[in-house]
């Protein structure tokens, strides 16, 4: 399966909302789930950063720090 | 106005004979400043009580980052309405933490602005520190800094700012440049700087010897500290000097203080066993006119210390003997990305690379980032008297 930032971001867009409320996420738990579902040859640990960084970028998440940095929905979503 | 408030026991912290941040903020009140005020009491009213009122954390920063702001908010807002908000903003300071008067007068002007107007200068990680204001005010005070050419500083899970001592800026034992070192690793880094991604922070402190005077030894997740790899030069008509005019005792200040006792001294002549000095610095410190270090300069990298406020300190151990600090630093920077990597891969929420490495063994540590054992790397010597043998090694095996 091959992989592009915009799909990546997506994707950890996605795992962000189903686990809100539920699991604080760190930018690393996104990544690691991403080279799970991509495979490590088409999502690298640099597609993860660029995703990520879109996702921050555009506003439909935000950085949290609660003992530690995770990635959260914006609290006005 | 800002509201007069009774401070009896905060006054009695400006009794001593040295200063008092409670004289400078309450200037700061008598200046008008109303978060200044309500700062004071409640302070004072957590004296009283023994109990803090502030929460810090949650989700407060500027656009794009995930460090820089640490959020604070009282737990009293109606009681201390100026500090209901009370945010940390950390910016990223220059190298060797050099101003002109004129940037300085900006960044207070800033703060005067949009903040409470109290400054820390600096945290303990090297940042500027500015001390309160509201979340509204965030935007505003990031953008008006980046107008003037500063960066906001790291925070939470990230690469914390760099810092370093003002190296070869000021000072003759500098063994590399310790400011063009600690930019390069900043700029190089910005993502790691900005955008948190670790299991928990990350410190790089550079000092330019073991003097360390950015304890990085102590405070830092990786220390770079200066060496050299060859011998300490000695200017012997400057030693007699020395003796002569009775400005040193050699042989109990410098001789019985070496602590691994590699120098000898015959009335005149300083000899020095190169091979068993640890270049911790104290002879140099002692006769600088006399001791310099020597010519091959380079740094000694350090992994794994940690300072926390309640326990569990650590000092950092050995990695690299020595490694030349030529820019683009591209050793140190693959170094720091393979540790990154494992550590992120394995490390526990809030594990520093330092109890990472207790936890997995040194020797797991170093065969998964690829460096080689070397005796530079023993901390003390082991206690258990058991070893451990990989099976066919005995007969040569790989």
């Amino acid at each position: 399966m091959s992989a592009n930032v915009d799909d990546v971001a997506g994707d950890m867009f996605d795992m962000v909302k189903e686990y809100h409320g539920k699991k604080n996420l760190k930018a690393l738990d996104l990544s690691k789930a991403m080279i799970i579902k991509y495979g490590a040859e088409e999502c690298d640990k640099k597609l993860c950063k660029l995703a990520i960084r879109q996702l921050i970028d555009s506003g439909k998440c935000t950085y949290s720090y609660v003992g530690g940095s995770y990635i959260v929905l914006p609290p006005d979503s | 106005m800002a509201t007069k408030r009774e401070t009896p026991l905060l006054d009695e912290l400006m009794t001593g004979p040295w200063p008092s941040f409670v004289k400078e903020i309450k200037l700061s009140a008598d200046d008008g400043k109303d978060a200044a005020s309500d700062l004071l009491g409640v302070l004072e009213k957590s004296y009283n009580e023994r109990i803090g009122h502030w929460k810090h954390g949650g989700i407060v920063g500027v656009m794009g980052y995930g460090g820089g702001v640490i959020g604070r908010y009282n737990d009293l807002p109606e009681e201390f309405p100026a500090v209901a908000h009370f945010h940390t903003i950390r910016v990223n300071q220059p190298s060797g933490w050099f101003y002109t008067a004129d940037v300085l007068r900006k960044i207070c002007d800033i703060w005067d602005k949009h903040g409470s107007g109290i400054t820390n200068m600096h945290g303990s990680t090297g940042d500027m520190v500015l001390l309160g204001c509201n979340t509204d005010a965030l935007e505003p005070v990031f953008a008006e800094l980046t107008e003037i050419g500063f960066d906001l500083g790291g925070s939470g899970s990230d690469m914390r700012t760099p810092s370093c001592c003002c190296g070869e800026a000021r000072c003759e034992w500098a063994c590399y440049d310790t400011m063009a070192a600690c930019h390069d690793i900043t700029m190089h880094f910005q993502d790691e700087l900005h955008r948190p991604a670790f299991p928990y922070k990350w410190k790089f402190k550079f000092s330019g010897c073991s003097n360390d005077c950015v304890a990085s030894i102590a405070r830092s997740d990786c220390s770079v500290i200066g060496t050299w790899s060859d011998d300490i030069q000695v200017d012997d008509a400057a030693i007699k000097e020395y003796a002569d005019g009775k400005q040193v005792d050699i042989a109990q200040d410098v001789v019985r203080l070496c602590p691994t006792g590699c120098i000898s001294f015959d009335g005149s002549k300083l000899a020095i066993d190169n091979a068993d000095c640890v270049r911790c610095m104290h002879c140099i410190n002692v006769m600088p006119k006399a001791l310099a270090p020597g010519k091959e300069r380079g740094a000694t990298i350090l992994i794994g210390a940690k300072a926390p406020i309640i326990g569990g300190a650590l000092l950092a151990s050995v990695m690299v003997p020595f490694l030349p600090m030529e820019a683009p630093y591209d050793d140190l920077k693959e170094l720091a990305e393979a540790i990154w990597d494992l550590w992120g891969e394995h490390g526990k929420n809030r594990e520093r690379v330092g109890e990472f490495i207790q936890r997995i063994g040194l020797g797991n540590f170093l065969e998964q980032i690829g460096l080689e054992p070397t005796p530079e790397m023993v901390a003390h010597p082991r206690t258990n008297p058991y070893i451990f043998f990989e099976l066919g090694e005995e007969d040569g095996e790989e």
